[in-house]
């Protein structure tokens, strides 16, 4: 089975407990105004075999006693048989999995992806859930689909007992909102899965990658969110949740 | 059991001079935390604040604060010199007077003279005279004996930083031994080799006996050294005070005596550890005074320095002294070397802030106590200024009482030393082989006539051939210039009291180098996967390279391309071991070129892989600058792959990372730092600089260097103060390749 591959990142310490392996997929039906990998959208990327992906990694094991590999994106649930094959053959040699996702590509109803998804969180020893706005309007607005999906994978994981990262960008003016903040920690509380929620501050990082790539940056003229401001956005998450 | 040695183990140390099973009788591993630490004393905090104030004016006044210029440096040429004598804990200055440069003239007056000179001050015309007419100097000998293809080499930057100008450094004295056994038993022992030597006198009987007085008339002064100070070192130490005073004075000795290139300590914390346990059972010591005596004497270590021109500042990058001190290791029962007194060494850089000198040096093993590692990491994290090498390959070449002189020199303490070699420019000898033994940048004929490399495109195995018979030549022509220099160096100026500190026999290691390395992989993996078409100038010189298409480089842990590198290396040592060397030395090689990859650069023209003349090298074993793209662990493990037998003086490997890129808290930094050291040891890597900052900080420092006097980043193999680096080397620091995926 091939997967496409954006790029690697060898050592991740970012993106799941420890030292990680991360694999960016190629491929994202989401059009976020803040991301910072807008080369990762489309098709195209370099074709691997899992195998070859994980030989990539295990061939360096050492570093990643601590820590394991990720598969972030693009959106990896576009790649869902490519996965499965990998995360397999991960889950044969030890390895702590992770997989990094949207979750916009979920869908409860389709029974023939829904075992595709069953297989992949069998698999899957984390879970990090980026939730783009709780509020489905403004999820739109921000990512050009509505985000119903999203929270359903987040029950279907909580039902499931999958472990759930939940990770929430916080961007000046669009999910920096005391409203929006607090309906989000609502909408997780009473969530058994969560072993943490992670805010990620909005960086101006990416936007040299907009210029390559001759698109204008959508979040041009937003400022990046200071740690204090993100650690003000967690506290209200929090105490919504309690 | 005499009287100093009351409450240590006995053993087969009483009877010999063998400090390592001294220690391994004797030492307390320590496994427990950072906790028992304690903080600067006043007396402490009030010293360095002086010191610091020196320091500043030393700056101000363009690098020096003062020279002598009339009393050439011995062991007991100076007065007593203190700085605040009430305050001293441990006690001894280079001359009279805090950071007054001592005069030394043995490796060569010239370069004595320039270093003055250039700071502007004028030495005694006496002395020059002396030193010219009377006394002939380590320079004048070898450059009597030089080829003239040997200084074409020299001239042309192919060969370069060869110690023939200035003390060869990279031997390391057992300090310990002055202050275990104490000078009179030291002396005692020399006598007896000296009498027990053969008695047909052989060329080599004859210079054994010169050599054995010359240590032993080192030793008497090392006596008169201390009593200078009222210090009487002639017995063994009675206490962690008495027993680090007497080490100093051991290594004072020696910087008072030779300017070398590199001045190293050895591996002391856990020797002086049993002194300070000894000392707290018996309730004499307290903690914070183990502390203090610990802090003042990293102080004076601090406080090192030497006459360089300013030219020999920029290669090197600073003012550096590589007073390496190794920390940690493993015994080879098994047992970690680390002790309390490794915490407290560490600690001085809490307690004093950080500093390039004493370049601490952790010897990395898995097996390390988690405890330790933690720490090491923590004040790696937040001081930047700690180096690590793998301990796991070199202790079963080396056992467990080696120490690192230099950047990555390994030697056991006392029984090995080295002779330092410099560099060879591998990226121009590539040059060479396609240009037929021309220099690309002054079009003289340098290296043999061999064919040139024709045809609109270069080929690979055309290239290897011909390369392979270019370095054969360089090895030839830089064993041999070696062979000169260090003859010319026993001679002129023999390390007595360094070696007063070695056994009768030691085995002396061969140290040659090699610069451009990453650029040389390079630029054969682009000629063997892309197409390289030569531009050739007026002259008829290939000047500059065209690659069409891509090209796997080193630093993607691509064996394509790192195979390549391994390859280099092994051809090049193999063809350095086929030459004879001075007293049987055995060859070794480092990559490893310091922050001279600027120069080295400079001087070489644009090479295969795209890079364009005088533009800088990557430093040491180091991918070039943003050719790795798959982030550190890929980076790590191709330069991982080098064999550390091929390289046994040292592969340099230099880290920055921003801290957002280790992990997101504390905690997770220091874990992900340690799994990455762990990582990168398991996988035989050999040495690793260890920076955590922003370039913002950097931007910022250059800026306003008046607000970060004690800004220290490693380099390669060392660690130097941000704000003495020129501009150029501080851009190139800038543009490393900083790992900062987010």
């Amino acid at each position: 089975m091939q997967g496409y591959v954006h790029s690697f990142e060898t050592f991740g310490t970012v993106d799941g407990p420890g030292v990680r392996f991360v694999v960016f997929l190629q491929g994202c039906p989401m059009r976020c105004l803040y991301c910072h990998n807008p080369d990762s959208w489309g098709h195209g990327g370099k074709e691997y075999s899992a195998s070859d992906v994980l030989n990539k990694m295990t061939r360096n094991i050492s570093f990643y006693r601590t820590g394991g590999l990720t598969v972030s994106g693009g959106e990896p649930m576009l790649q869902l048989d490519f996965l499965i094959e990998l995360f397999s053959l991960a889950k044969d040699k030890g390895i702590h999995t992770c997989l990094d996702t949207s979750g916009c590509v979920f869908d409860r109803k389709n029974s023939e992806r829904l075992s595709k998804v069953d297989k992949l969180l069998s698999l899957c020893d984390l879970v990090m859930l980026d939730i783009k706005h709780i509020d489905k309007s403004e999820h739109i607005k921000l990512t050009g689909h509505t985000n119903e999906n999203v929270l359903d994978f987040a029950r279907y994981l909580n039902e499931k007992g999958v472990k759930m990262r939940v990770r929430h960008v916080i961007v000046p003016e669009i999910t920096y909102k005391d409203e929006y903040l607090t309906l989000l920690g609502k909408f997780l509380k009473g969530f058994t899965n969560i072993e943490k929620i992670e805010v990620l501050p909005f960086h101006k990082m990416g936007e040299h990658k907009y210029k390559s790539l001759g698109i204008t940056c959508p979040l041009e003229k937003t400022k990046a969110l200071s740690t204090s401001d993100a650690e003000t956005a967690y506290n209200i998450i929090k105490s919504a949740m309690n | 059991m005499i009287d100093a040695w009351k409450g240590f183990n006995e053993g087969a140390w009483q009877n010999e001079i063998n400090v390592r099973d001294f220690i391994q009788e004797n030492y307390t591993p320590y496994y427990g935390d950072s906790s028992f630490l304690t903080g600067p004393t006043k007396d402490t905090i009030s010293l360095w604040n002086e010191i610091s104030e020196l320091k500043k004016k030393e700056i101000e006044n363009g690098g020096v604060l003062d020279m002598d210029t009339d009393v050439v440096s011995t062991i007991t040429s100076h007065d007593a010199g203190y700085i605040n004598k009430k305050k001293e804990k441990i006690v001894g200055l280079q001359t009279e007077k805090p950071l007054k440069r001592p005069l030394h003239t043995y490796g060569g007056i010239r370069m004595s003279v320039k270093a003055c000179r250039d700071h502007g001050y004028e030495i005694n015309p006496e002395v020059v005279k002396t030193f010219t007419e009377h006394r002939k100097t380590h320079n004048a000998g070898v450059f009597d004996a030089y080829t003239p293809e040997m200084r074409r080499c020299r001239s042309n930057h192919i060969i370069t930083g060869l110690p023939d100008a200035y003390g060869r450094g990279r031997i390391i004295g057992d300090y310990r031994r002055v202050a275990l056994y104490g000078v009179d038993r030291l002396i005692e022992d020399k006598e007896n080799q000296k009498a027990s030597t053969q008695t047909v006198m052989y060329y080599d009987v004859i210079r054994d006996r010169e050599e054995l007085s010359e240590q032993i008339r080192a030793l008497l002064m090392l006596k008169e050294l201390a009593e200078k100070y009222d210090c009487d070192i002639s017995k063994p130490a009675k206490t962690l005070k008495e027993a680090t005073q007497a080490l100093y004075f051991g290594y004072l000795a020696a910087v008072k005596e030779q300017n070398g290139a590199a001045m190293s300590l050895g591996r002391t914390s856990t020797f002086l550890d049993i002194y300070a346990e000894r000392d707290i059972q018996n309730g004499i010591l307290t903690e914070s005074e183990a502390q203090e005596i610990i802090d003042h004497f990293i102080m004076k270590l601090r406080m090192i320095c030497f006459a360089r021109t300013p030219k020999y500042n920029s290669i090197f990058a600073g003012d550096p002294t590589w007073v390496t001190e190794s920390l940690g290791g493993m015994s080879t029962d098994g047992r970690p070397l680390v002790t309390k007194m490794s915490y407290r060494y560490l600690n001085t850089l809490n307690n004093l802030g950080a500093a390039p000198e004493p370049n601490l040096t952790v010897l990395w093993s898995n097996q390390l106590p988690d405890n330790f590692k933690k720490y090491c990491a923590e004040i790696s994290i937040k001081h930047h200024a700690i180096q690590y090498e793998n301990d796991d390959i070199m202790r079963p070449l080396h056992g467990d009482d080696y120490g690192i002189a230099c950047c990555v020199s390994s030697m056991k303490i006392g029984k090995e030393m080295q002779f330092f070699g410099a560099r060879a420019n591998l990226a121009k000898c590539l040059l060479y082989a396609i240009n037929g033994g021309v220099d690309e940048v002054s079009g003289e004929r340098v290296g043999p006539e061999y064919a040139p490399c024709t045809g609109e495109y270069l080929d690979y195995d055309d290239v290897m051939k011909k390369y392979t018979a270019m370095m054969q030549w360089l090895a030839g022509v830089y064993v041999n210039a070696l062979n000169i220099i260090h003859y010319m160096h026993d001679k002129y100026s023999y390390e007595r009291l360094q070696m007063a500190l070695h056994d009768r026999h030691v085995r002396r290691w061969f140290a040659t180098g090699i610069a451009g390395f990453s650029v040389v992989a390079d630029s054969l993996s682009a000629i063997k996967y892309a197409k390289v078409k030569p531009v050739r100038d007026e002259r008829g010189l290939v000047t500059d390279y065209i690659v069409e298409g891509d090209f796997p480089k080193f630093g993607n842990d691509d064996d394509r391309v790192d195979n390549i590198a391994k390859e280099v290396l092994n051809t090049f040592i193999k063809c350095l071991r086929q030459n004879h060397t001075y007293r049987n030395g055995i060859i070794t090689t480092s990559i490893l070129t310091i922050t001279s990859n600027v120069s080295y650069g400079q001087n070489t023209g644009a090479t295969p892989d795209g890079r364009k003349a005088g533009e800088a090298f990557a430093p040491g074993a180091n991918p070039m600058h943003s050719r790795d793209e798959n982030g550190a662990v890929a980076s790590l493990a191709s330069v991982a792959k080098i064999p550390f037998m091929d390289s046994q003086d040292g592969i340099s490997n230099t880290f920055t990372i921003v801290p957002g890129a280790l992990g997101k808290s504390d905690e997770e930094r220091v874990n992900n730092l340690i799994a990455l050291l762990d990582g990168y040891t398991d996988k035989g890597g050999f040495h690793l600089n260890v920076n955590v900052f922003d370039k913002e900080l950097l931007l910022d420092a250059q800026k306003h260097p008046e607000l970060y006097p004690q800004l220290t980043i490693r380099v390669s193999g060392y660690a130097v103060n941000f704000i003495k680096l020129t501009k150029e080397q501080q851009d190139e620091v800038i543009s490393r390749t900083f790992h900062s995926h987010i």
